[in-house]
């Protein structure tokens, strides 16, 4: 097992260049690290110039992904003994736009996840004297999967859709608005129906399935879109069988 | 856009690298993807296949040998072998996909994955043998 | 539309992953080449002039023409990037569909 890998890098310096370019780092490999040790080593050790973002290297704030040899990892879940030697290919995020070195703008996925509302909506909030809004196992199990988004980007780099058309509102939003549509204590799903229904909603997806395939948190936004399809459907069909003459 | 634009503090300049229209080269599963989607394609031809034939049968029993000496053609059978994998392939791929896309509540309790596949699957050979017997019962 | 369009692909997938595979197996090579006896003409135009199997077959010819036509649609427009032509691309695909299903209702009403 080699004690040293190479790393290669995506360098990317607006103020001196207008292309990316790549550097190439010799980092140790001890079998216990990951790509983002060997970043860190980079940074302390080797060129201070390097920029990126990371928080917690334990797999849940979702601040470190980026494209590892091709696929997006969390690059504080990547061992570097996986690559068998190397060399490691680092590239930023894929699908957003690249504001320095490994450092992605992700104030598209923001918007978009302020647009769903992922919070309890309520018509009427029950009074404080009422106590707490109580939940069954099972009515928890609906949801808990979706509930598992860290927000790390993996599944919108991964996405060909987001990657053709960044209008679309994306795996993790879609996830995250089931979540809350799913969640017994929840009335906003007609509000969030709106937002989704629209042609760069849920409707964009062709369930290619990449998205799950990447999520590190197994939150299978691929599922939570295709539920979401047949609800949406079956709600427009009620809506125009039935309609109401104003809610 | 901004190229050529010196980069600075209130005009940055960030990197949008642009998607290849081969994207679907790119990962195997990418390409399955694609394999996938195209099978819509052999969909399509067997519906005007299946109209040919049945037009055929509908003008008498020499269009009807006509159509069968026709669709022995090796061209054709080349072409009904591949639509044939094809359409094989859909059927896998949404029976596979069909669990992950319709959760089913049975009393409360979510039917699991496997169930739904299964009882895709056995819909299928159910399907298939109907029609088989139809077609071939003298 | 949207939805409904959706719809009509996913009852045709279903009904394409059932019915297609023995079909184009039968009629695609079996009987062709002679792997089992194709059957004869009479009993085929029994079968076929049934109105339980029109019907059938019509529902079976319209949902297939539909998810073919969703499905192409999408590839088309993810494969080859081509969004900015979307109306042509819906035009020939849900287009093609109602033509499609417009020969099967007149290969079925003349059986």
């Amino acid at each position: 097992m080699a004690d040293r890998i190479k790393l290669q890098v995506t360098r990317y310096r607006p103020e001196e260049e207008l292309e990316a370019t790549v550097q190439e780092y010799e980092v140790p490999c001890p079998k216990e690290w990951v790509v983002l040790d060997g970043l860190n080593y980079v940074k302390d050790h080797l060129d201070g110039t390097l920029s990126y973002r990371w928080s917690c290297r334990m797999g849940i704030c979702g601040s470190c992904g980026m494209t590892v040899n091709g696929e997006p990892k969390l690059t504080c879940a990547t061992f570097l003994s996986q690559y068998g030697g190397g060399p490691v290919r680092v590239e930023p995020l894929r699908n957003f736009p690249v504001i320095r070195d490994l450092v992605v703008d992700i104030g598209d996925f923001m918007k978009k996840l302020v647009k769903v509302k992922p919070w309890l909506v309520r018509a009427e909030e029950k009074p404080q004297s009422e106590g707490e809004y109580r939940q069954t196992p099972q009515e928890m199990d609906e949801y808990k999967q979706y509930s598992m988004c860290i927000n790390c980007m993996l599944c919108y780099a991964a996405c060909r859709i987001y990657g053709l058309d960044p209008t679309f509102i994306g795996p993790a939003a879609i996830a995250l608005a089931q979540r809350y549509n799913l969640d017994g204590r929840d009335q906003g799903a007609e509000e969030r129906l709106e937002i989704l229904s629209q042609h760069e909603g849920i409707w964009g997806c062709t369930f290619v399935g990449e998205c799950t395939e990447v999520c590190p948190k197994h939150v299978d936004p691929a599922g939570a879109i295709q539920r979401y399809k047949l609800t949406a459907a079956l709600e427009t069909v009620k809506a125009f069988v039935m309609p109401r003459g104003g809610t | 856009m901004t190229e050529g634009v010196p980069h600075t503090r209130h005009h940055p300049r960030w990197l949008r690298p642009r998607l290849s229209t081969y994207w679907w080269l790119q990962r195997r599963s990418y390409f399955a993807f694609i394999v996938r989607e195209l099978s819509s394609l052999a969909v399509a031809w067997f519906v005007f296949y299946l109209l040919a034939l049945i037009r055929a049968v509908s003008l008498g029993a020499m269009n009807y040998e006509r159509f069968l000496a026709w669709s022995r053609n090796p061209a054709i059978v080349v072409l009904n072998g591949v639509g044939f994998l094809l359409v094989v392939y859909h059927a896998i791929t949404w029976f596979k996909l069909a669990p992950q896309a319709m959760v089913v509540h049975v009393r409360g309790e979510r039917v699991p994955g496997v169930l739904i596949a299964a009882s895709n699957y056995a819909l299928w050979v159910v399907a298939t043998l109907a029609v088989a017997w139809l077609l071939l019962r003298t | 539309m949207e939805p409904l369009l959706w719809l009509l692909f996913s009852a045709g997938g279903v009904v394409a992953a059932l019915l297609l595979p023995v079909l184009a197996f039968l009629f695609g090579f079996a009987f062709p080449l002679g792997w089992i006896g194709p059957p004869s003409h009479e009993h085929l135009w029994a079968l076929v002039r049934h109105p339980l199997t029109r019907l059938v077959v019509f529902g079976v010819c319209t949902l297939s023409l539909f998810h073919w036509a969703h499905r192409f649609r999408y590839t088309l427009y993810d494969g080859l990037q081509i969004q900015h032509l979307g109306e042509l691309v819906e035009l020939l695909c849900y287009g093609g569909a109602v033509l499609g299903s417009a020969m099967a209702a007149y290969v079925l009403w003349r059986v």
